[in-house]
Parts: structure tokens; C-alpha cells; sequence
């Protein structure tokens, strides 16, 4: 699999470690009434889609940058490479 | 019809005219006190225990292809109980007691063989876990047994016992371990469980539960509605994509794991070894083939076939400590898809919706538990509670902290 970093051009999927679901770029409030609730939600379920799935990849043998990556579960095609930091800022989060 | 020797002879000099199906091709009936779905080994055991241990009756196996056509006829085939963890270690010895017995119980031959599975050791700190390991197996009435680097020699000489970032510096041995002819297990399964009267109704694909009031009272399949009192998912891979239908998320990713066979060889290999610290397994299939595996290619995956890195990745892992499979061709590689836990360890369990009941999330291990697996279920869903073996693998565990993490890497599933 080859992911097309935003900075860096192509690389191949070997330079990077595999974090799993986007949805942990969204951590639980700690104070929040609900937080045990909340946390082993975010902790531990998920939705594990059959089709495109949005996914943390952290570019451990490279410029060390996390990335989310849209990849089709069933076809290994990935249709959009974006930086974590960008999706975090544009889905409401400040840092 | 038994299988015998004498059966055999007969139906040797007689043309072999007198076998018949080894189950009936079943047509779904309207309702089932019982709707397993999944026809894989687990259901199959579970169908079959179900019927034969607490005597239930009206039991359906929905099975969307064909019977063994999942992990259960894709698996490496190595069974073993040298688990640690108290939630684990009861429940596996269970299933390899169950194995002991399989062939007779089942009047099918499965090919059961406990040549012995070899865990090999690399340095002290890995020594002094293996014991600990060995202990609790032992003390849970398995038998664990410590090999020296000399003693390993003599039986695997051709294992590259100086390498130089992992030397062998011993290995756990469980002589019970071994392996099993995995596509049998699902056919005598299906014999055993149809001669129980259990409806094996293969091409029904599940497409949606019937749920009342919080209570499912059964199936929509493609075969049309099924109505049912309890209703049992066990469908390896696929527990994600079925338990949505019910809206449920599920503490659980799907991945990919590769596994592998070379061509036909002399006997080399009279055991199961594994190199944990490289990750590379291997035992010598009865045909001759070396059947090796490792690593997951540790990203959520449907896609049923595997990547090329893996396949390096193994394969070195391979060569580091027994060269000479270097000389043997691979003959093919395939992948499968499986539920992959958040702490690497099943659930057996009922779900928020009454009637309904999960089966699910067994890792890369699931082959060896196929029969306590399958009665463990049967036990839940004819007594609504826990076997005595696995009552610690309930969904609750991950709410309230109990995860049975036989590998210590946490919430993190492609690394179990
Ligand atoms: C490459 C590989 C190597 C492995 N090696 C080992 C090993 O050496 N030892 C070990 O202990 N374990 C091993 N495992 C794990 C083991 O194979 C599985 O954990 C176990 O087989 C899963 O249970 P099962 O047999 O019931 O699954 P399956 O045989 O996959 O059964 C599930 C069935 O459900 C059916 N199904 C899915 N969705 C639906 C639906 N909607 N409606 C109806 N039916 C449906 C599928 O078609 C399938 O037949 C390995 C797995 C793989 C992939």
C-alpha cells in the first residue's frame, strides 16, 4: 500500500505504524458527568466498517507526523491522505 | 451410517456404493427454539452441543455459503492450552480435554494429533515468564514441561540455535499440544449435530434481526423470515457487519492474518514450534507441507487477502531460526479475516436485547477453542448463565476493568 503523504509525497505504508480508528483524535471531556460511560466508548468500541473507514497513521520512520487516511476496508484503495493536526482544527478542537 | 474399520472393509470390496451425505441438506422451517448463525466450527460445536448435552430441540445452523467455508478450513490447525491468565488458562484446557475425546465422541475421523507444541525461549527474561506460564498450566492440570537448548537440539537439529539476536536458550513444551485436520472438525461437527436432528441450512445469509420491544423473536435472511425463541451469533469475522443489524458496536476491529505452506516435504518437523519473539510459527502438515504464519497485517481489513510486507516479515522471521526452509518453494498463502478483541481475548456472552446472544472476537486463537467454545455457548443460551470455564468473558469486562490481556498490550487489538 502506498500513502500519499500531504508534505511528503508517496511512501510506501511500511514507514508507518498503524493506530487505528480517527475517532480517537476525539478524546472524552474527563469531567464530564458521563466520562466513565464516555471513555470506554472511546476506549474500546467501535464501528469496524466493511468500506471506507477514516484512520490514525503515525509516520514513525519518517517526519514522525500522524495522519488520517480514508481506506476502503474491503479494497485497501485509499481515496484521501489529510494531517491529523488539520482534521482535529477543522472538526472543532484548537490544538 | 457409523464409520467403522469394518465399514470401511465393506464398502472396500463392495465398490464404495453404500456411503451416503454425511448430513441432510436442510430447507429452513418457519420458527426454532434455537438459531445458530455461522456454520463455522463454533457454531457447529455449538449446534451439536446443544442438542446432545442439554437436550434441546427445534435447532437451526444458518450458515450464508457453504459449511467450513470461513476461518474454521482457513486456520494454521494448531491446538494447545498454554495459556497463563485464570479467565483463559480453565476454559482452553477444557478444549483440549474436549479434543481428546473428539473423535470418539463425534464417530469422525479429525486427525487429532498431539505432537507437542514447542514455545522456544531467547533470553532470561523470556525464560522466567515460560515458567510462570508452565506453572499455571500445571497448576490448572495441564502439563507444561521446561526443555534445555540441548534437549531442543536433539529433536529439532536442524534449528539455528546460535542466532545471533535470538539464540535459543530453551523452550516450554506442551506434549498434549498439536494439531488437527481443521475442515474435518466442521464436518463432524455437522454429521454429529445433524444426526442430533439440527437443521444445517446452508446459503441463508442473515440480513437483519426482528427485534420487539427489546426482544429479538428472530431472522431475516435471504431466505426469508425465521422466527426464533433465542437467537445466537457466532460468526467469526463478521461479528461487527451482523451485530450492526442490531446496532450494536462491539469492542472489537477486523484483521487479516496470512498463512502459508511450502510443498511437499520428507518428514522434518515432528512438532509445532513457535518464535514468539520473531513471530513465525510452523508445523509439518501430514501431507508434507511446512505450514507457517506470523504477524498480522495489523490494519482493519475485509479484504480476505493479505500484503506483501507480512509476507517478508514472516518469511525472515522463518529463515532466522530454521534456515533451512529457505530450500523448501512456498506453494500458496491465503488470508482470513477475524475479530480481533481489544484485549486479544473472546466473549461469550448475552447481549442488552433479550434473545440475542454473542460468539465472538477470538483472535488468531479461535481454532483450538472450537469445542469448549461451542459448549460454553450451548451451556449460556440453555441455561442463561456462564459455563463454569468462561465466566469471564462477558462484554462488561471492558467497563468495569477486567480484561483478561494475555499479552499485556492493552486496548491496542493488532497487537494482540
Ligand atoms: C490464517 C489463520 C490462521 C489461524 N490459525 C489458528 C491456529 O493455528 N490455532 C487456532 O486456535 N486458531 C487459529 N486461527 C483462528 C481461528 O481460525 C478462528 O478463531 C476460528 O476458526 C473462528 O471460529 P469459526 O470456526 O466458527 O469461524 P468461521 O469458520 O469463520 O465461521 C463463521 C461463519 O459465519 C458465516 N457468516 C458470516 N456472516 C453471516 C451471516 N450474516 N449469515 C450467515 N452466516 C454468516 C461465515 O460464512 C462463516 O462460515 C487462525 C485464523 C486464520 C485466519
Amino acid at each position: 500500500m502506498i500513502i500519499d503523504h500531504p508534505l511528503l509525497g508517496p511512501r510506501d505504508a511500511a514507514e508507518f505504524v498503524y493506530k487505528g480508528d480517527a475517532s480517537l483524535i476525539h478524546r472524552p471531556d474527563w469531567q464530564a458527568d458521563d466520562a466513565a460511560a464516555a471513555f470506554h466508548e472511546y476506549g474500546y468500541l467501535r464501528d469496524n466498517p466493511a468500506g471506507l473507514h477514516r484512520e490514525l497513521w503515525f509516520h514513525e520512520q519518517g517526519d514522525r507526523s500522524w495522519l488520517v487516511v480514508t481506506r476502503d476496508t474491503t479494497t485497501h484503495e485509499i481515496t484521501k491522505v489529510e494531517l491529523a493536526r488539520d482534521v482535529a482544527r477543522t472538526e472543532g478542537r484548537s490544538k | 451410517m457409523r464409520y467403522s474399520g469394518f465399514a470401511v472393509l465393506k464398502e472396500a470390496l463392495t465398490g464404495h456404493r453404500g456411503w451416503g451425505p454425511a448430513w441432510r441438506d436442510a430447507s429452513p422451517q418457519n420458527a426454532y427454539d434455537f438459531v445458530i448463525i455461522g456454520g463455522g466450527g463454533h457454531g457447529l460445536a455449538t449446534a451439536y452441543y446443544l442438542a446432545k448435552e442439554f437436550r434441546q430441540s427445534r435447532i437451526a445452523v444458518l450458515e450464508k455459503g457453504w459449511i467450513g467455508g470461513g476461518n474454521v478450513g482457513r486456520n494454521t490447525t494448531i491446538i494447545r492450552s498454554n495459556y497463563l491468565l485464570d479467565g483463559n488458562q480453565p476454559f482452553y484446557e477444557f478444549s483440549l480435554k474436549l479434543w481428546e475425546g473428539l473423535e470418539q465422541e463425534l464417530n469422525y475421523n479429525a486427525m487429532v494429533s498431539q505432537r507437542g507444541i514447542l514455545n522456544l525461549i531467547h533470553t532470561d527474561a523470556q525464560r522466567d515468564a515460560f515458567i510462570r506460564r508452565g506453572n499455571a498450566m500445571i497448576l490448572n492440570g495441564a502439563d507444561a514441561e521446561l526443555l534445555s537448548t540441548e534437549q531442543i537440539k536433539q529433536r529439532y537439529p536442524f534449528l539455528n540455535t546460535e542466532n545471533a539476536r535470538f539464540p535459543i536458550k530453551g523452550g516450554l513444551a506442551q506434549h498434549r499440544g498439536g494439531t488437527v485436520r481443521h475442515d474435518a472438525v466442521a464436518w463432524g461437527y455437522a454429521r454429529a449435530a445433524d444426526q442430533q436432528g439440527v437443521d444445517i441450512i446452508q446459503n441463508c445469509e442473515v440480513t437483519g434481526f426482528r427485534i420487539e420491544n427489546g426482544t429479538c423473536i428472530g431472522v431475516e435472511t435471504s431466505r426469508g423470515f425465521i422466527g426464533a425463541k433465542k437467537v445466537a451469533a457466532c460468526v467469526a469475522g463478521s461479528s461487527s457487519r451482523l451485530m450492526a443489524k442490531a446496532e450494536m458496536r462491539l469492542p472489537i476491529e477486523s484483521h487479516v492474518l496470512q498463512a502459508f505452506v511450502s510443498e511437499g516435504l520428507k518428514p522434518l518437523l515432528p512438532g509445532v514450534i513457535t518464535f514468539g519473539a520473531g513471530h513465525f510459527y510452523c508445523s509439518q502438515s501430514d501431507k508434507g507441507g511446512l505450514v507457517f504464519g506470523g504477524d498480522l497485517d495489523g490494519y482493519n481489513s475485509y479484504a480476505q487477502r493479505g500484503n506483501l510486507p507480512v509476507v517478508e516479515d514472516v518469511c525472515e522471521g522463518g529463515m532466522a531460526i530454521f534456515p533451512n526452509l529457505g530450500r523448501a518453494r512456498l506453494l500458496r498463502m491465503w488470508g482470513g479475516i477475524m475479530d480481533m478483541s481489544m484485549d486479544g481475548s473472546p466473549i461469550i456472552d448475552r447481549t442488552h436485547i433479550n434473545g440475542l446472544y454473542f460468539n465472538g472476537g477470538w483472535c488468531y486463537g479461535g481454532f483450538k477453542a472450537t469445542p469448549a467454545s461451542g459448549f460454553a455457548y450451548a451451556h449460556l443460551l440453555a441455561t442463561d448463565t456462564p459455563h463454569p470455564t468462561a465466566t469471564a468473558y462477558g462484554f462488561d469486562r471492558f467497563a468495569t476493568g477486567h480484561m483478561i490481556d494475555e499479552k499485556g498490550q492493552g486496548n491496542q487489538p493488532n497487537l494482540h
